[in-house]
């Protein structure tokens, strides 16, 4: 990569720092403006005043708020997330173990939906009318439709209740298995590097259900964007001109429309990416698995401030993360994107 | 190495393929014992649960109700309760007696206990259990604040000074005064016996009890040792061979797995890949219970009873007469189905009399929209009135129901209700600490199962579960009087009669009806039903 690219990229992170900070004293505020008294909710259903005051002591919710802010930045910057109380685990701890969980589901999801919307996008396009047009409209209309939570019942009723074919939704691993020694946190990774193919299968078989109730929720906006953006290009100029200088319809599809409808695609990719990380809460619930979702929601209704705290900062890293990579890859699409301003 | 399974059962997974979709029926269930190399998966028993574990140690700020079953399950007490039979054939402790767990026998005078530990008992680590371990454990217990004081003062069990190590084996607790409610308050999970050897050594200035080390790592002579646990998703028991609180588990290993699911935890439970679901929704009990190959247990909740609560700093709940409306406008028995599935003890109708000492019992009303009505007219809101009927958004699952049938009873007598739902984490601040929801949908159940002690939490002026801000000179006097007096005391039964007429005639809580604990199992037995309402792994066993 050039030097100039390098710089470029590197004052896109410094760009990035402000948002962060910003972040970091959002969360802080709105955190303490939410409603519940977690010195209460932690001292537990028989306390008494002075126990629920030792805990507030304990939890140095008795401080100011200017100087509670002050110790959670000096904690942030030791790399101290704080204590989750209602797990009883540091957050970091627990976001490093519980983000790989989300991610791998995420991303096999994201993997997999891919495969399916943008070959059934471009032939959507290519055949506007046809029946594999209405057949992509009716996928995409019944997976914006119906709700993960929803689809993965259903998954599970039929693969694993009534067929048996799926394993029990049980989480990451049924319990017949031990977690692969952690190199990634990827299961599937983690197991292949020490040749358990045992565990990788059971790892596998785990993904399935919730992989594919995940994909076909993101599958609508990306054959959706797909087949927009590639009738767009068919009906561009250059391709006009393309045809006529009696190039093949493969090298006319592949080499020049959908280069051209890659842009649109993969920013709507990364949107999907981020917020179906997000949103994989109620797949998360489903399939017992531990990921962030779950966590962060947990923590909300438990008014569990550092927990909170820590899953906001971490999206907000990996949010910044993400449009950063996704920027890189327009100027690999698109070489005349670049980073000036 | 591939040697990474729990139990050696690669073929209990092709088993289950092989048997493919005929697994379905009750039929299947005993597979595992087809198989003599699986000996090992049979001594295994499979719990699913909806709750979160945080932490293993129950004296810790912030742990919660799950995890109480750490402290049963790896942990002894110096005493235990009792088991007996339900009325449904079920397990369940027995209140009324209480048994040798670490204690191999006590002696009890009037200023004292003086308890000899049992000679052979050894925490996990091989170490003798010594009378200053209880000793150490017990002044942990009142001095680290919180929960575990509060429960240990239940007992009048509040200073160290309290206990002494008298030699190896002899521990005596001096008692502040003579209270019926101190023997069995050692029995609930609560003062556990610590290896403070271990302790100690994992101690620091800022953290003299230890409870980051034993939050993460428990330290005890129990009957299960934890294998491992994996925060948010499972905790693995395995059974301690030298066990000498109790009878050996018939469980070697039991695998509590954290399913969020309600739906997830029935479909395993009926399939037959899980043992247990443990507190299941009543919907699913109900549901569930004739069908082959699964057993539902419903056990009422000794001394816990879902009411509404009628505030009396709010002026029209002042009124005898209002409150008396409401009681009688209650549809009982719509609720009792919609929101239990029948499921618990219904807390109305009675006859008024009060014939036994038992708590909970039905209070002398019904439905009845005529004297309700009748009723209003004659207090000071005859036209009606408007008022919020609170519930708390972390068990909408019975408040919901319960409320809106509540409201549209109500409707018909001219009270406007109007259904204010509360954040879950905002609940108990509202409800029990602030004191400030006028009309809503409470629940108090205590450990220690006598009426005075519930009357003592829920009746009297200012205490936690007084959410209905009710006070009553006499009322105050009788708790007061009854809280620490032996029941066999002929004062007794008159004080607490009038204390539950009172209760009837002055309704700052009207009872709805007593809940159930739901526990599912399929090839399980022994399964117990425990006042903590955690799972008692120690008598568990593969069917």
């Amino acid at each position: 990569m050039p030097a100039g690219r390098l710089k470029t990229i590197a004052s896109r992170i410094a760009q990035a720092i402000p948002v962060v900070l910003g972040v970091v004293v959002v969360t802080f505020v709105l955190t303490r403006a939410l409603p519940g008294d977690p010195a209460v909710y932690f001292a537990g259903a028989a306390a008494d005043e002075a126990s629920i005051a030792e805990i507030r002591t304990a939890l140095g919710l008795d401080k100011s708020l200017p100087e509670q802010f002050i110790i959670y930045v000096g904690d942030l910057l030791q790399g101290d997330l704080g204590q989750s109380l209602s797990t009883g685990q540091p957050v970091a701890v627990e976001l490093a173990r519980r983000l790989p969980a989300s991610l791998e589901l995420t991303l096999l999801a994201l993997l997999l939906s891919c495969a399916v919307a943008l070959p059934l996008g471009i032939l959507a396009a290519t055949r506007p009318g046809s029946w594999i047009d209405h057949g992509c409209r009716v996928l995409v209309t019944a997976g914006v439709s119906l709700p993960t939570f929803f689809t993965g019942l259903a998954l599970i009723y039929i693969f694993y209740y009534l067929l048996g074919w799926s394993p029990a939704p049980l989480g990451r691993l049924d319990f017949l298995y031990l977690e692969p020694p952690r190199v990634t946190g990827f299961f599937l990774i983690d197991a292949a590097v020490i040749g358990d193919w045992e565990t990788w299968r059971g790892a596998a078989r785990q993904m399935v259900l919730p992989a594919v109730t995940l994909a076909l929720f993101t599958l609508a906006p990306l054959a959706r964007m797909t087949r927009a953006a590639m009738l767009q290009a068919l009906s561009a100029d250059f391709i006009r001109t393309a045809k006529a200088a009696g190039l093949t319809r493969t090298t006319l599809l592949y080499r020049y429309a959908l280069h051209n409808a890659l842009l649109p695609v993969v920013t709507t990719l990364g949107m999907v990416f981020s917020f179906t990380l997000g949103a994989n809460v109620l797949v998360e619930k489903v399939f017992a698995w531990p990921g962030i979702g779950s966590y962060a929601v947990d923590a909300l209704i438990a008014s569990d401030y550092a927990a909170v705290q820590g899953f906001v900062l971490t999206m907000a890293l990996l949010f910044v993360l993400l449009n950063l990579t996704i920027d890189i890859a327009y100027t690999l699409i698109d070489p005349r994107i670049g980073f000036e301003s | 190495m591939t040697k990474t399974r729990l139990s050696a059962a690669p073929s209990r997974r092709s088993f289950l393929q092989m048997s493919g979709a005929a697994l379905a029926g009750a039929g299947m269930l005993p597979f595992l014992k087809v198989l003599p190399a699986q000996a090992q998966a049979a001594e295994t028993v499979v719990v699913v649960t909806g709750q979160t574990i945080n932490s293993l140690d129950i004296h810790r700020t912030g742990t919660n109700r799950a995890s109480y079953q750490v402290a049963v399950n790896c942990y002894d007490r110096l005493v235990s309760f009792g088991t007996k039979e339900t009325a449904d054939g079920g397990l369940s402790y027995d209140y009324q007696t209480i048994v040798p767990e670490l204690a191999e026998s006590w002696e009890i005078a009037e200023d004292s206990i003086v308890f000899t530990l049992k000679a052979h008992a050894v925490f996990w680590d091989g170490s003798p259990v010594t009378a200053e371990d209880v000793r150490w454990s017990f002044e942990r217990a009142v001095s680290v604040g919180g929960f575990p004081t509060v429960q240990m003062k239940a007992g009048l069990l509040e200073k160290p000074e309290q206990f002494e190590a008298l030699d190896e084996k002899t521990f005596k607790i001096h008692l502040l005064r003579p209270s019926k409610l101190t023997l069995p308050d050692l029995a609930v999970p609560v003062p556990m016996i610590i290896n403070s050897k271990v302790a100690k050594a994992n101690a620091t200035d800022d953290d003299p009890w230890a409870t980051e080390y034993l939050h993460q790592t428990p330290a005890g002579s129990g009957a299960y040792k934890v294998e491992r646990w994996d925060p948010g998703q499972q905790l693995v028991y395995e059974r301690n061979d030298a066990w000498v609180g109790g009878l050996l588990p018939g469980a070697r290993r039991v695998i509590v797995r954290e399913v969020p699911n309600a739906s997830n935890r029935r479909a395993l439970l009926e399939r037959g890949d899980v043992q247990i679901s443990f507190n299941m929704p009543n919907k699913d009990a109900q549901e569930l219970s004739g069908q082959d190959g699964v057993s539902v247990f419903s056990t009422p909740i000794e001394n816990c009873i879902h009411c509404v609560g009628l505030n009396y700093s709010f002026e029209p709940f002042q009124d005898p007469d209002v409150r008396k409306a409401v009681a009688y406008a209650i549809p009982y028995a719509d609720i009792f189905q919609t929101a239990a599935y029948g499921r618990g003890a219904p807390m109305w109708g009675g006859s008024g009399e009060i014939e036994t000492l038992d708590w909970p019992q039905p209070f002398p009303y019904d439905t009845d929209l005529d004297k309700a009505r009748a009723h209003l007219d004659k207090s000071a809101f005859a036209g009606g009135f408007e008022v919020p009927l609170s519930i708390s958004l972390g068990l909408v699952d019975w408040m919901e129901p319960t409320a809106l049938l509540i409201q549209e009873s109500l409707g018909k007598i001219g009270i406007t209700a109007t259904v204010e739902k509360i954040p879950g984490a905002n609940w108990r601040t509202a409800a029990l600490v602030e004191k400030r929801l006028p009309m809503h949908l409470e629940n108090f159940g205590g450990w220690l199962n006598y009426p005075c002690y519930y009357f003592f939490w829920a009746y009297k002026e200012g205490h936690l579960f007084n959410s209905s801000n009710y006070a009553n000179p006499e009322v105050e006097a009788l708790v007061d009087e009854t809280l620490h007096m032996q029941p066999d005391d002929p004062d007794y039964a008159p004080k607490i009669t009038r204390l539950m007429q009172i209760a009837i005639e002055d309704l700052p809580r009207i009872p709805l009806w007593q809940p159930a604990l739901n526990v599912g199992t399929n090839a399980a037995e022994g399964y117990e039903y425990w006042f903590h309402r955690q799972l008692d792994a120690r008598g568990l066993s593969r069917a």
